[in-house]
């Protein structure tokens, strides 16, 4: 549905986009994750139509988003990061306007502004001027608009950022039920958000890409093999040296915050082995008090940094 | 041509619902019968002194009154459109670029041209519903007077009126999509509209160069058209003038893609 090949923004010498190449699926759900100004929004205001590029090609449903600029935006609905809307309309109006704009037969339009204010919620609010809505609605009825022409495909910039917690489970279902009929490229520096509504993730940094891969093969590739994360109070050299004949343990690492006499230690495994009964039984041996002792997992977050900081030390496990 | 409809009620909305249009109007109506009345009763003065003069000549006075109201009244109403033309399109571009809207104009099947058409047929259309009562005062006085005074010199004088709003409307526009400060696009607009004036004194010298300009001064197919002249090749310096400024939006508006970092 979606095509992007060696795509590049240049500004003067300072590449906002580098050589971007990515493919998604119809019915997809692409998220693209990025710290802030890596390239995140630029790469959608270019697959919108918005910006042009500086070489390398994008296509939406067959389309070039350049030589058939128009085309392309029928097909697509675009939520920027700060939503396009008009303060002194009514969210009804809004949406109408927006119908119109983007084409939408006439006959179909009211049955599309009522299916797009049901699925966002709004139908309450129809009537309700929009500089009078609280910022989350407000960013629902960006999403309404995003949604009200029925478009193939849907691209939303930080669709949650300045939502409360009950808010943002409510957009990222909405998203998730859109997916099939949809495609959908999302974009945040939110991690969560990319592992509980992405098929698959574009990791993004500095204008290049940094991985593409379903969230759950980044977190196995990366995980290299068990972690095991133990609290224990004992003398920081004997434990090290104790650990260390564990067989299969390859790297010690002590946290430097200590909770009294009490050490927080995180071992690495070889891949495909299970060595925790392995410590715990070394730990009992030297009789001293054992406080935790669990597996740890890579989570995204940890591989989003990794693949994101210039010093590429190994990551901090999260707790 | 689905878009420019759409834009075109948008605007015409957003219009009626600020109050500020309301003011607007009120004091552009305001001041016009103000100085319609002023108008006339200087004309009227003046008509009664060329009439003395003439009897002490023995000779029949030939003061046409509602013709001279008329030329006076559509100077006047010159004068006006100037200030007021800045402030009404001062802020038709910069609006949408501050609130990001124009960034989904420009991600929606609509072409720039549609965008610039929709917007400026809107403020044309305000313009023409502000002068409208104005042809109350006109109307009434042309009714009043004997002999009756032609209606095509009233027509070809507003005529005239839309012509020279709706060029200094293109060029407004055209300053507005330039920048996203709404003053400054006003002054801008105001000091490009001055200039056209201060160009139209240069006409009356004798030199080559005054033949062009006197073709250029928008103010001289103007007075055209309040003398109850239609030309052909004024029409068309004014068609020319606006399609001009249009074309030049339509290029800005697209350089919007470029502009920002």
């Amino acid at each position: 549905m979606i095509e992007v090949e060696d795509l590049t923004k240049a500004y003067g010498s300072v590449k906002a986009v580098d050589d971007v190449s990515f493919t998604v699926n119809k019915g997809e759900i692409l998220g693209f994750l990025g710290p802030n100004g890596a390239g995140k929004t630029t790469t959608m205001r270019i697959l919108t139509g918005y910006l042009p590029a500086t070489s390398g090609t994008a296509r939406i449903a067959g389309f070039d988003v350049f030589r058939d600029s128009m085309e392309v935006r029928r097909r697509i609905g675009y939520l920027p990061e700060n939503p396009p809307l008009y303060p002194d309309m009514t969210v009804e109006t809004y949406l109408d306007f927006v119908a119109r704009i983007k084409d939408l037969p006439a006959e179909r339009r009211a049955a599309r502004i009522d299916e797009a204010l049901r699925k966002t919620n709004l139908e309450d609010k129809r009537s309700e001027l929009i500089k009078r809505l609280s910022r989350g609605y407000k960013q629902r009825v960006g999403i309404a608009q995003a949604l009200v022409h029925d478009p193939d495909v849907i691209i939303l910039d930080e669709p949650t950022v300045g939502l409360d917690p009950k808010q943002i489970i409510e957009v990222r279902n909405l998203i998730k039920g859109l997916a099939g009929n949809h495609t959908i490229i999302l974009s945040t520096h939110i991690l969560p958000e990319v592992s509980m509504t992405c098929d698959r993730v574009v990791i993004i940094n500095k204008g290049k890409i940094a991985a593409v891969d379903t969230p759950q093969n980044l977190t196995s590739q990366l995980k290299g093999g068990q972690r095991v994360r133990i609290e224990v109070e004992a003398p920081e050299r004997r434990l090290r040296e104790v650990l260390a004949q564990v067989p299969g343990a390859n790297r010690v690492e002590i946290e430097p915050e200590r909770k009294g006499a009490r050490l927080a230690v995180t071992v690495e495994a070889a891949q495909g082995q299970d060595i925790r009964s392995e410590i715990a039984a070394k730990i009992v041996q030297n009789g001293w008090p054992l406080f935790e002792l669990r597996g740890v997992s890579l989570s995204l977050e940890d591989i989003f940094l990794e693949l994101t900081t210039d010093d590429a030390t190994h990551a901090q496990p999260s707790s | 041509m689905h878009g420019l409809y759409a834009i075109y009620r948008k605007e015409m909305g957003h219009y009626f619902v600020s109050p500020i249009a309301y003011i607007f109007i009120g004091l552009f109506l305001i001041l016009t019968a103000f100085f319609f009345n002023v108008i006339l009763s200087e004309v009227i003065k003046q008509s009664f002194q060329m009439e003395m003069q003439s009897m002490q000549f023995g000779q029949p006075s030939s003061f046409d009154v509602p013709a001279a109201v008329l030329r006076s009244f559509f100077g006047l109403l010159s004068t006006l459109i100037l200030f007021f033309t800045p402030i009404l399109t001062m802020s038709v571009y910069a609006e949408e670029r501050k609130r990001g809207t124009m960034e989904l104009l420009m991600t929606s099947p609509v072409s720039e041209l549609e965008i610039v058409l929709g917007k400026f047929l809107a403020s044309l259309s305000l313009f023409a519903i502000m002068l409208l009562p104005t042809a109350t005062y006109l109307i009434f006085m042309v009714l009043r007077s004997e002999p009756m005074l032609p209606w095509r010199m009233l027509l070809a004088g507003y005529a005239g009126v839309l012509l020279l709003g709706g060029s200094l409307l293109a060029l407004g526009s055209f300053v507005s999509s330039l920048t996203e400060n709404q003053l400054i696009a006003a002054v801008i607009t105001f000091a490009a509209s001055l200039f056209i004036w201060v160009l139209d004194i240069a006409r009356s010298s004798d030199t080559g160069a005054s033949a062009v300009l006197r073709y250029l001064s928008v103010i001289r197919h103007y007075e055209d058209f309040t003398r109850g002249v239609i030309d052909t090749s004024s029409l068309i310096y004014y068609f020319s003038f606006i399609t001009l400024f249009i074309f030049l939006t339509v290029r800005s508006v697209d350089s919007m893609r470029w502009r920002r970092a």
